[in-house]
């Protein structure tokens, strides 16, 4: 009986070996070998690139220590290192004070709105970073920001009041974009603690502030530092927000760097290798030091069977005060970023409101769009690669999966990481990475769709595993066996119990998969070529030609569709009965 | 000591309905007894205890403590309840992770108003914990406490400040079976000891039968009966608290007459005519339950001398170790039957059946309280 090879050890005499090497192990090899060739070869390929000059015409490629050499001891690259830290610090802990502030609004005082609260968990997946950013620059550009000018109209006056192209700018934006993101993980975090923990302190007689420090801080800040390193990790990985705010004046951080470097000639490939191989290493540390300590939090949070919530502080009269704060942040995440794309929209030129502009409305930037050759085929491609990218990754990720959480297989905890190790890699560097490898070892698929088809693969392949897990995690064992005992092959266990109770899990990861990489960059603008581009390219291109009420148009169908999407999905959801992760 | 007048206390629940927790709830605790409230899960017995605790704001009523009032709706009075000075210990125990032993302990003689140099907080602190027997343990993480540890822990800590009135939400609940047992001695030793006025809730009606001076039975956010641990069990009011503090036989019955021994009645079951006990007095033709615990239906082979005697037969047996359980059929009602193993007739057997009328309660058959 194939399926239990493992466990008939001792009675029956073993099979030849060929017929031990059945469907089971076929199907194991093939994913692992799949991922480890996603998961390593980049890695590998970026490693050995940034010890090589680049290759041009005249000289063939030769090892060297030069580009590390140039790399660390620049006084460039300590700027850069200096400015992506302050960059990176700056906005997780802005992010880490918005979402915290809103966080406790919901979970711990009667601020009113509190099913709007939610919407923020979706907010991020509707605007994409490059509209959230190039919104806030026609908010609040120097030159031609709406913020500025109307504050300038109404003070009469040629003061500047925002300039988004500063480094106090980036950290708003992207503080601003990741605060969501900061929100639900402190939210998770209060919920976690047991109410009992800080009600016995009030029993004790202590005082709000006592509770607060000896208790409430103490045990939660495990919660706490790992929610800054994720948001530290995101920061520094950010691409949008440096390209767009950051390379206009000169304020480098590595992931325009290593864009900057590619894309000068010659190619300084190397180079960007050194960055980016530098920037790995930021983001591993960082990792690394965020699963210790959530895996240390999981100690000091317990979960009582009785739902006894804490009791909410009442605001009384700040009331008001908290939901005006939470009204304004609604508008700074989502309505002005919203709004300025769709004003721009329907511009002929981009121009500040007013009401000779209102009298100027018009759809041709609209009539452009549509009729954009390269759009039609960037959106076919956007919605292949991500319905594609998915389907395979959720399949590959059950299996991988399987053997993590149900064998025994010695070195499935290398298997694990494995899979999970693109999660470190910061967008860019994945899209760098690939292309390098594939501009050495040339199977022709570089300048083609497959080469994007790997790149989302290889990025999204971990979101795939988290999904998976959860659910494989839920299925008890003896449903495995209760098949081996009625007779049933590991291949028919597999289709017929294990892939079905992982429904949930698999539907979920992969509708969250879609939504994620259709609104992908900063792996594939160093990855495209024409007739390749996916929506988000093709929004980066417009922007580069100083197209924005075309690119407004674009912005605003896109968000439409997502958001479309997202309710899609939420319904779906739903239908199959499965939370969000 | 502890007075409770006309509790409301209401809460939305997650859908946004409102839930009536607790409603009119009224009580008096005198000095130094141990008060329990028993219920069934959801009748409101913890919320009323979070009440007094300070822990839920209630709608309406007055709670007083000692004749200092801590809430009155009326006088728009609310002490916090870090300012109550009552001892509270948790259904989970609520031990703090991130200390030991001796820090847990210590808080509430830290962060009081009364300032205790080192010296006097240690001595005290030593003091309770061996009071529950875990001094030796003072260093020790409080993660690697066991479960009763845990438990005697969190009574130290609310020992510890000298509390008024110490508040214990199913203490045992989380302990495994032997464990109950043993702290169901200590914690009563502990408090006659002390002579600590409590409040004491669970939905375990042998925890309240061994422990308390009087008991409250809950349901559906009212106190249905109060009464002392004896009277509850052996003169329930109505149904819901004869159903739910042990085991009883119901047998629908009507009133014949009162007998000439006062406080007796005769009535007509399904059975034939009985004799019974009722606490009110009824008149003919009043609609009762009759009920009967198991243990007061004495089955013989011969036929006793006495009253309430019928002929039934063996329908079902089951041997349970310290009794045997009996299903016995009287005509077409059956009654249930804890006999000492001594008498072990098989089934089919045809047996007498005798019910002692002191101990067949006539309740009012209107019940206003239908059992969860």
């Amino acid at each position: 009986m194939s399926g239990v090879g493992e466990w008939s050890a001792g009675s029956a005499p073993k099979p030849a070996l060929w017929q031990r090497l059945d469907l089971k192990w076929a199907v194991i090899g093939v994913s692992v070998a799949i991922v480890a060739y996603l998961a390593l070869i980049p890695l590998a390929f970026l490693l050995w690139q940034s010890f090589f000059t680049p290759q041009t015409a005249s000289k063939a490629a030769e090892f060297t220590l030069g580009n590390y050499v140039n790399a660390y001891s620049s006084l460039e690259t300590l700027r850069l290192f200096f400015n992506s830290i302050k960059f990176a610090a700056g906005t997780s802990l802005f992010s880490f004070c918005v979402g915290t502030l809103l966080a406790w609004m919901n979970e711990r005082t009667n601020t009113p709105f509190k099913s709007l609260f939610f919407a923020l968990s979706i907010i991020p997946l509707i605007i994409p970073g490059i509209l959230f950013t190039v919104a806030w620059i026609l908010l609040g550009s120097p030159k031609i920001g709406i913020i500025n000018l109307l504050l300038q109209n109404w003070f009469g006056t040629e003061y500047v009041f925002v300039n988004v192209y500063s480094l106090w700018g980036m950290i708003w934006v992207d503080g601003l974009h990741y605060s969501p993101m900061a929100f639900l993980l402190m939210t998770a975090a209060f919920r976690s603690m047991d109410p009992a923990l800080e009600e016995s302190a009030m029993m004790s007689g202590a005082n709000i502030f006592q509770v607060a420090w000896r208790i409430t801080l103490k045990l939660s800040w495990p919660a706490i530092f790992a929610t800054i390193l994720i948001l530290f990790v995101r920061s520094i990985e950010s691409f949008e927000v440096p390209a767009l705010l950051g390379l206009p004046v000169g304020i480098q951080v590595f992931t325009s760097s290593i864009y900057q470097a590619i894309h000068q000639y010659p190619s300084q490939i190397g180079l960007a290798s050194s960055y980016a191989v530098t920037l790995l290493l930021i983001t591993t540390v960082g990792v690394y030091f965020q699963s210790r300590l959530s895996s240390q939090g999981s100690k000091y949070s317990t979960m009582t069977g009785k739902g006894f919530r804490p009791r909410l502080i009442d605001l009384g009269r700040w009331r008001y005060l908290a939901a005006a704060i939470f009204v304004a942040y609604f508008l700074l995440i989502v309505v002005l970023p919203f709004l300025v794309l769709l004003w721009s929209s329907f511009q002929k030129f981009y121009s500040v409101p007013s009401m000779a502009a209102l009298q100027n409305l018009t759809l041709d930037a609209y009539r452009f769009i549509f009729s954009y050759p390269t759009l039609v085929r960037s959106v076919w491609n956007s919605l292949l690669l991500s319905l594609g990218s998915a389907t395979i990754i959720m399949l590959v990720t059950s299996v991988i999966c399987w053997i993590v959480v149900k064998t025994k297989l010695p070195g499935r905890w290398m298997l694990d990481n494995l899979a999970s190790l693109p999660m470190v890699f910061p967008g860019l560097v994945l899209g760098l990475a690939i292309m390098i490898f594939y501009l050495n070892v040339d199977v022709g698929i570089y300048g083609t769709m497959w080469i994007m088809y790997i790149a989302y693969i290889t990025r999204f392949l971990p979101y795939g595993l988290r999904y998976n897990t959860t659910s494989m995690l839920q299925i008890h064992k003896e449903l495995e066996e209760s098949a081996a005992m009625s007779g049933a092959s590991w291949g028919t266990t597999f289709r017929r119990i294990i892939l079905p109770l992982l429904k949930p899990g698999l539907v979920a990861g992969w509708i969250y998969v879609v939504i994620v990489s259709i609104r992908e960059l900063s792996t594939s603008i160093l990855l495209y070529s024409p007739g390749t581009e996916v929506v988000s390219i093709v929004i980066w291109e417009l922007w580069e030609n100083g197209q924005y009420v075309e690119l407004s148009a674009l912005g605003v169908l896109f968000i439409l569709a997502l958001f479309a999407l997202v309710l899609l999905a939420q319904f779906v959801g739903k239908k199959f009965g499965i939370k969000e992760a | 000591m502890l007075s409770v007048k006309a509790l409301f206390t209401e809460y939305p629940n997650e859908r946004g309905q409102i839930v009536k927790a607790a409603q009119n709830v009224s009580f008096e605790v005198p000095e130094g007894k141990l008060f329990t409230l028993l219920g069934p899960s959801g009748c409101g017995k913890t919320t009323t205890l979070r009440s007094i605790a300070g822990l839920e704001r209630p709608r309406a009523g007055e709670i007083a403590v000692g004749g200092r009032v801590v809430y009155s709706s009326e006088g728009k009075v609310f002490v916090a309840p870090n300012k109550r000075n009552f001892g509270m210990v948790f259904q989970s125990y609520a031990i703090w992770p991130h200390m030991n032993v001796f820090e847990n302990a210590a808080f509430p003689l830290q962060v009081g108003k009364a300032r205790l140099s080192k010296s006097e907080i240690e001595a005290k602190v030593m003091r309770v914990l061996g009071t529950v027997a875990l001094d030796h343990l003072a260093d020790r993480e409080a993660t690697k406490l066991s479960g009763g540890q845990q438990q005697r822990l969190a009574l130290a800590r609310a020992l510890a400040m000298e509390p008024k009135l110490l508040l214990l939400d199913e203490p045992l609940s989380n302990l495994d079976a032997k464990l109950r047992e043993r702290m169901r001695f200590e914690l009563k030793r502990l408090q006659r000891e002390l002579k600590l006025t409590t409040v004491y809730v669970t939905h375990d009606q042998s925890e309240a039968l061994a422990l308390s001076h009087e008991i409250a039975v809950m349901n559906e956010g009212q106190i249905v009966q109060i009464g002392s641990p004896r009277d509850i069990y052996e003169r329930p009011r109505n149904r819901f608290v004869a159903d739910f503090v042990g085991s009883a036989n119901f047998l629908d019955a009507t009133v014949v007459g009162p007998e000439a021994q006062a406080d007796f009645f005769r009535v007509e079951t399904v059975l034939g005519q009985l004799r019974c006990y009722a606490v009110e007095p009824l008149r003919a033709g009043d609609k009762v339950v009759i009920s009967l615990r198991p243990e007061d239906v004495h089955v013989s082979a011969e036929r006793p001398q006495g009253q309430n005697v019928f002929e039934a037969v063996v329908d079902a047996k089951i041997f349970l170790g310290d009794y045997i359980e009996y299903q016995v059929k009287l005509g077409d009602a059956v009654l249930l039957a804890r006999v000492h193993p001594s008498f072990s007739p098989p089934v089919g057997t045809r047996i007498h059946v005798a019910m002692t009328p002191e101990k067949c309660i006539a309740i009012p058959d209107v019940d206003l309280r239908r059992a969860a």
